[in-house]
């Protein structure tokens, strides 16, 4: 019985979720409470979301890659590059022009790490450590050392303002989730990732483009990158090309293998590597409410991953269905 | 042969064994006897729990009833390393060695010989030198495993195992991926090892190398045993009989029906065709509703050619044409855009996405074939799957199964169905009954032969001389990457094919001028 409720897809990560929610609960007894102001919701569930749209943006396109059994270490620096495109063009240019400019940027970072592992068949984990040296650099000589801000009131808004009280990262997620799903389950793209990443040598055997699926999972994963980190910057009136986006990477691979995903490719879940991130961002948000020194969410966050991954493993569903029956 | 005869101690002994999977019952009171000293044989269609039966006494898996006895007492190993310290070694077919260490490294991997906490690599290799020579194996053992031929990973991987003081030895399809020589070698270490007292256990789907080498026979069928027979005492016919549980309508050499089918218009033909240092340029032309075989030995050129043919290689000369008009071959996916279809020699490495599911594997290359923008919805894919699982009696019949947990054949046929899903034109079968056993084989010959008569055009490689007679309208002989020779109509038989298979050097230059 236990076995199978282990192995339910999403479950683990469902129940972990909610405990974890339960905790912050405990430790912040206004943890659920929502109030609206100036037409946007607040409280700290709400904080939960809005801090966590970069990294489930990230997420987003992070375990489409993982699921083709690639890995984007670059995003955290793409995410400088375009916050710091963005911010250095929003108030000369306006929004759309520094929007574009900054996508555009993912984009091409997409590219590049795509023609690396899909076309010259680097190892990702190695492409794409090329982008996250140089990407950061790349994003400092923008903004020439400084930290750039900006006053452009609809770029202000698209990290601070609402949507129908709905914070607009938070908004942005919902869409990108949706056009994402749309793309990836409504066509036949989804099948045909995993089917790559399952076993890519069998897959070109079946006739499926594998170069070319490869080479749109990175150029997507680009663009998310690249939307968050617009966001990223819209948040804080600002680009710090040190900064931004440091260390994110990790988060969202760790968003996408809490989610259920194996690092070796194949079966993915757009909603679960969602339900990764939040989980991830409950914790950060709960350590930080609770009034325990920062420093210790690394151990905690590292201790609640081991457990998420631990009720995914088959081993210790095996292991429950034995204990269940010796108590029999 | 004289363990048959005066049934020595038992050294294994395998009693009531059941495993089951979810609902499946793999194993049901499994009784299996093995004693030293004999070469024993474990035989049974696909899904009937040779597997299982393995992977439970060895602990690969756990086993829900039953014991087993190794030299009267009792074992129960936990992991498949258990096992071998415990003096059971499994080698698998597919070699669980590391390709890219050395052959010394393989075999010591684990149990280096130190000095001062350092590996000493010269002593190893020269313990490995003799303990390969033992096995009539002389080859550099400081060269990466990955550079020898499988047969000599399999010995590799025995001598390994015997090494470690097994007492039984259970050989997994050795033999599927061997030709005759290595066979050869194969079963004189066999032998070498049953002589030595150690109890062998040998599965296989080749029944003349059970009549060849065993001494016991023990058929399972359906996760039940049906009996343990000597070899000397069980007449093939009956054997066959145990193993499928009804008579086999008779296979082989039905070639008068094959000749009587009329071959139709040529679909592809390949002129010139050819890649330097693969395969020298060769003709074909490929005929609706014709089986054209391509024989050779190992190595011969044989899954070249289809590779070739496929688009899975670039040609760098020649050219082809489909239904009259020239077509570029540059990848699979303008070899399926033609309508071409290739299930490759090694399902598990080039065909099977083992964890996606039977229905999401066949409709893999329909999919592909249309298009991201078309996707197949749900209703038609279970349709499809539904479809061909019933066509092909694929089974267990159930479309959500990841195909990994099917047996090999059943995979064999997930394949078919996914290029049948196609609706090809050509069809490229390299092996298509290599590891599967007596009644899958059959189903799958007869299975080419409807292909063939509904206006496919099939081609078809096999090491299996008298399979290939069987359905074949044409054989293309290969040697050394040429095609040498092709035999028709009434010379197409086995003799003829060994004939040109074993011609003199000159004849190949010859053919491949020509």
């Amino acid at each position: 019985m236990m076995q199978r409720l282990l192995q339910t897809r999403g479950l683990a990560q469902i129940i972990a979720l909610l405990a974890i929610l339960a905790i912050d609960r405990a430790v912040s007894p206004q943890f659920f409470d929502l109030r609206m102001q100036d037409g946007r919701l607040f409280g700290s569930l709400i904080d939960v979301l809005n801090r966590g749209a970069p990294v489930a943006l990230l997420a987003l396109g992070m375990v489409l890659v993982i699921a083709t059994r690639g890995i984007d270490l670059s995003v955290g620096a793409v995410m400088a590059i375009s916050g710091a495109i963005a911010a250095s063009l929003a108030d000369t240019y306006g929004l759309p022009v520094a929007l574009a400019a900054a996508l555009g940027a993912g984009l091409l970072c997409g590219l590049w790490n795509g023609f690396l592992v899909a076309v010259l068949g680097i190892q990702p984990i190695v492409a794409t450590l090329i982008l996250m040296v140089a990407g950061r650099g790349v994003a400092q000589l923008i903004t020439e050392g400084r930290i750039v801000t900006f006053t452009a009131p609809d770029l202000v808004w698209l990290g601070n303002g609402a949507v129908l009280g709905v914070p607009t990262p938070v908004v942005v997620v919902i869409g990108m989730l949706i056009i994402t799903g749309a793309v990836v389950r409504g066509s036949a793209l989804g099948l045909l990732i995993e089917a790559t990443g399952g076993n890519a040598r069998a897959s070109e055997l079946a006739g499926i483009g594998t170069r070319a699926m490869i080479l749109a999972v990175y150029v997507w994963c680009g663009l998310c990158a690249a939307l968050a980190g617009v966001i990223a910057a819209a948040d804080i009136m600002g680009a710090d090309a040190n900064n931004a986006g440091l260390w994110l990477e990790l988060d969202a691979i760790l968003a996408v293998v809490i989610g259920g995903t194996s690092l070796f490719g194949g079966r993915f879940s757009l909603a679960l590597a969602m339900v990764g991130a939040l989980i991830i961002q409950a914790m950060n948000t709960g350590i930080l409410l609770s009034g325990y020194p920062p420093e210790f969410n690394l151990l905690v966050k590292a201790a609640v991953v081991l457990v998420v991954l631990l009720l995914q493993s088959p081993r210790f569903a095996n292991a429950g269905a034995v204990l269940g029956r010796a108590r029999q | 042969m004289n363990a048959a005869s005066d049934p020595g101690p038992a050294l294994l002994e395998v009693r009531g064994l059941s495993k089951s999977f979810g609902t499946l019952r793999a194993l049901q009171e499994v009784d299996f006897t093995l004693r030293a000293g004999e070469i024993h044989a474990l035989l049974g269609e696909n899904g009937a729990g040779k597997s299982t039966l393995i992977k439970a006494v060895t602990g690969v898996f756990p086993r829900d009833a039953g014991i087993v006895r190794l030299g009267g007492a009792e074992v129960a190993p936990r992991s498949a390393k258990a096992a071998v310290d415990a003096g059971i070694a499994t080698v698998y077919q597919e070699v669980n060695l590391l390709q890219n260490l050395s052959v010394a490294q393989n075999l010591y991997l684990g149990r280096q010989p130190t000095r001062f906490g350092l590996v000493r690599e010269a002593e190893m290799r020269r313990r490995v030198t003799a303990l390969l020579a033992e096995f009539d194996l002389h080859i550099d053992v400081a060269e990466p495993l990955g550079n020898y031929s499988v047969a000599v990973q399999h010995i590799a991987a025995i001598a390994r195992a015997v090494d470690q003081s097994a007492r039984v030895l259970i050989l997994d399809e050795p033999t599927a991926s061997l030709d005759r020589h290595e066979v050869e070698i194969l079963f004189a270490v066999m032998r070498k090892l049953a002589k030595r007292g150690i109890g062998v256990v040998f599965v296989t789907h080749f029944l003349d190398q059970v009549y060849e080498i065993c001494d016991r026979i023990t058929v399972l069928r359906n996760g039940r045993l049906v009996g343990e027979r000597t070899t000397a005492e069980l007449p093939r016919i009956e054997l066959i009989r145990m193993m499928l549980g009804r008579e086999l309508a008779e296979t082989t050499s039905e070639r008068a029906a094959t000749q009587a089918r009329q071959a139709g218009e040529v679909c592809a033909r390949f002129e010139d065709y050819g890649k330097a240092g693969y395969v020298a340029p060769f003709n074909l032309a490929l005929r609706r509703g014709e089986v054209v075989g391509l024989a050779g030995l190992l190595g011969s050129g044989r899954t070249e050619t289809a590779r070739l043919v496929f688009g899975a290689e670039r040609a760098d000369s020649g050219s082809a044409t489909i239904d009259g008009a020239p077509v570029r071959l540059q990848s699979p996916r303008d070899a399926v855009a033609h309508g071409f279809g290739y299930c490759p020699e090694e399902r598990k490495t080039d065909g099977i996405i083992a964890e996606l599911t039977v229905r999401e594997n066949i409709v893999l290359a329909l999919q592909a074939k249309r298009g991201l923008a078309k996707p197949l919805s749900r209703a038609e894919q279970d349709e499809i799957a539904m479809r061909f699982i019933r066509m092909l009696d694929i089974r267990p019949p159930e479309p959500e199964r990841p195909i990994g947990l099917l047996s090999g054949g059943n995979q064999q046929k997930v394949l078919l169905a996914r290029w049948l899903a196609t609706a090809p034109r050509l069809l490229v079968l390299d092996e298509p009954t290599r590891g599967i056993d007596v009644g899958a084989h059959a189903e799958i010959i007869r299975l080419i032969r409807e292909l063939c008569d509904d206006g496919l055009a099939l081609l078809v490689i096999s090491s299996e001389l008298d399979e290939i007679v069987t359905y074949s309208d044409r054989v293309i002989v290969l040697r050394d990457r040429t095609h040498v020779d092709e035999l028709e109509g009434e010379a197409v038989d086995v003799s003829n094919i060994l004939v040109a298979i074993a011609a003199a050097g000159t004849a190949g230059a010859e053919a491949g001028q020509a």
